[in-house]
């Protein structure tokens, strides 16, 4: 094969000269200060990556969302987890991410240390193979993420239910974007005034459902991707609606996001899996923000095959998780950040993750609220 | 997490009676479940999250925006020369 190396259509979303002419285009546009909120790790990511906030006007103010899965699933789901895999017999499946993510006592590394048998999977239809070449164990995902994720974990389960394996389950952990959105708009404390909607997810869900929010909250939102030219194209769109007094849903990243999106992945979804209430780390219980499996799909759920109840929760004292993830402080506001707090013994998971907050301002040295000095 | 990869579409297979294709991402290949993108041919492009297509990525849409982008910083750039004449 050929290497004929990336095309200029993808390539061209990281072309310099482009990011500052759209830079500039915002400086020439605003005329007041914004707060924006990007609602996905992945775009806090790569904000600092490359330096945008640093390139931004001063008027722009970013809010990193909670769309960190492994940031906010529930203290009360990772103690379940870490539960389950140190029970004899089970190979316990995760991404990489969750590893790390401290729960009340331990992490799954140290379970893993500790003689558990714990595998990171690049994708939950991996977890669906190890069970098939370990028909003598049980083997268990942990089915974090968005609706980005959603479609996998519900293939993996479909997958299983027709290849006839009785030994694989998943823990429900998916998590939906559109109730946290309401959660944060409608928060007494809210000082979000314009989205950055999650590009992936909308990338399966499409942005129907952004319009009647938009309305709701007065507030616009526009469907943005994740290289430095999609994020600037975003925030110019936010930037100009606020500015006209506009609002409406739009979107950014239409090389792969339509209105209606993919609706055999939202399907899939449907098939499998149901709105469940769902408890955020650090934020609360949020109606109908998670997916629980069907009734038809429940033989596959981990929470029914392994009774882990009477585990007690305690989270850390100090760690603002929530806070930050709300968009109320900023990492560095946190006593522990970068001190008792860090990649390598995180009290938290915004600081575990690679799209966490935490994690992002720590790797890219953003540690005061002085970032352009 | 949400991380997507844009990868071009190699060949087709069925696992399983699942659909399946060989993806190159710049230079490596690797299979993905493209279940959900189910008239997806070799040649296109698609985004790929945990093994998984999420969705086609046209290349026409990617160009129509670059296109734009590119006129608008060249008659910026034109303006500002008129300026400093």
């Amino acid at each position: 094969m050929i290497d004929e190396g990336s095309p200029d259509f993808l390539t061209g979303y990281r072309d310099a000269k482009l990011v500052h002419s759209v830079i500039h285009e915002i400086k020439q546009r605003i005329t007041q200060s914004w707060i924006l909120m990007e609602i996905c790790g992945g775009q806090t990511h790569a904000i600092m990556q490359y330096g945008l906030d640093q390139l931004l006007p001063d008027e722009i103010e970013l809010v990193h969302g909670p769309g960190c899965p492994v940031c906010v699933t529930s203290l009360e789901l990772i103690d379940q987890a870490l539960w389950i895999a140190k029970q004899p017999d089970v190979i316990f499946t995760s991404f990489g991410d969750m590893l790390r993510v401290p729960g009340s006592q331990e992490d799954l590394f140290s379970v893993r240390a500790f003689g558990g048998d714990v595998r990171v999977v690049y994708s939950p239809m991996n977890a669906v193979k190890i069970a098939q070449e370990n028909p003598n164990k049980e083997v268990v995902f942990f089915a974090i993420g968005f609706e980005t994720t959603a479609p996998v974990n519900a293939m993996a389960v479909i997958q299983a239910e027709k290849i006839g394996l009785h030994n694989f389950s998943i823990l429900p952990a998916n998590v939906l974007v559109p109730p946290a959105m309401h959660t944060i708009l409608s928060s007494p404390g809210n000082r979000i005034q314009g989205f950055l909607a999650a590009g992936h997810v909308c990338a399966v869900m499409g942005y129907w459902e952004y319009p009647p929010i938009a309305d709701e909250y007065q507030t616009p939102i526009v469907v943005t991707g994740f290289e430095p030219l999609d994020l600037v194209i975003g925030i110019l769109q936010t930037i100009t609606m606020l500015e006209e007094d506009r609002v409406a849903a739009e979107n950014a990243y239409s090389r792969v996001v339509s209105f209606e999106g993919n609706r055999a992945a939202q399907k899939m979804i449907n098939q499998v899996f149901e709105p469940v209430d769902r408890s955020w780390r650090g934020i609360g219980e949020i109606p109908q923000s998670g997916l629980g499996l069907r009734k038809a799909y429940k033989d596959y759920d981990a929470e029914r095959r392994f009774d882990s109840s009477g585990i007690n929760t305690s989270e850390s004292e100090i760690c603002i998780a929530g806070q930050v993830l709300q968009g109320i402080k900023k990492p560095y506001d946190c006593p522990a950040f970068g001190t008792l707090c860090t990649p390598q013994s995180p009290l938290g998971a915004p600081m575990v993750s690679s799209e966490g907050a935490c994690a992002a301002y720590y790797h890219y040295g953003r540690k005061t609220n002085d970032v352009r000095a | 997490m949400c991380l997507g990869i844009p990868g071009k579409i190699l060949s087709i297979y069925e696992d399983h009676g699942t659909k399946m294709a060989k993806i190159d991402f710049g230079g490596v290949s690797q299979d993905a479940c493209i279940e959900v993108i189910p008239n997806a041919k070799p040649g296109e492009w698609t985004i790929v999250h945990a093994g998984f297509a999420l969705n086609k990525l046209s290349e026409k849409e990617a160009l129509e925006t670059l296109d734009m982008l590119r006129e608008m910083t060249e008659l910026a750039e034109q303006e500002d020369l008129k300026h400093h004449d």
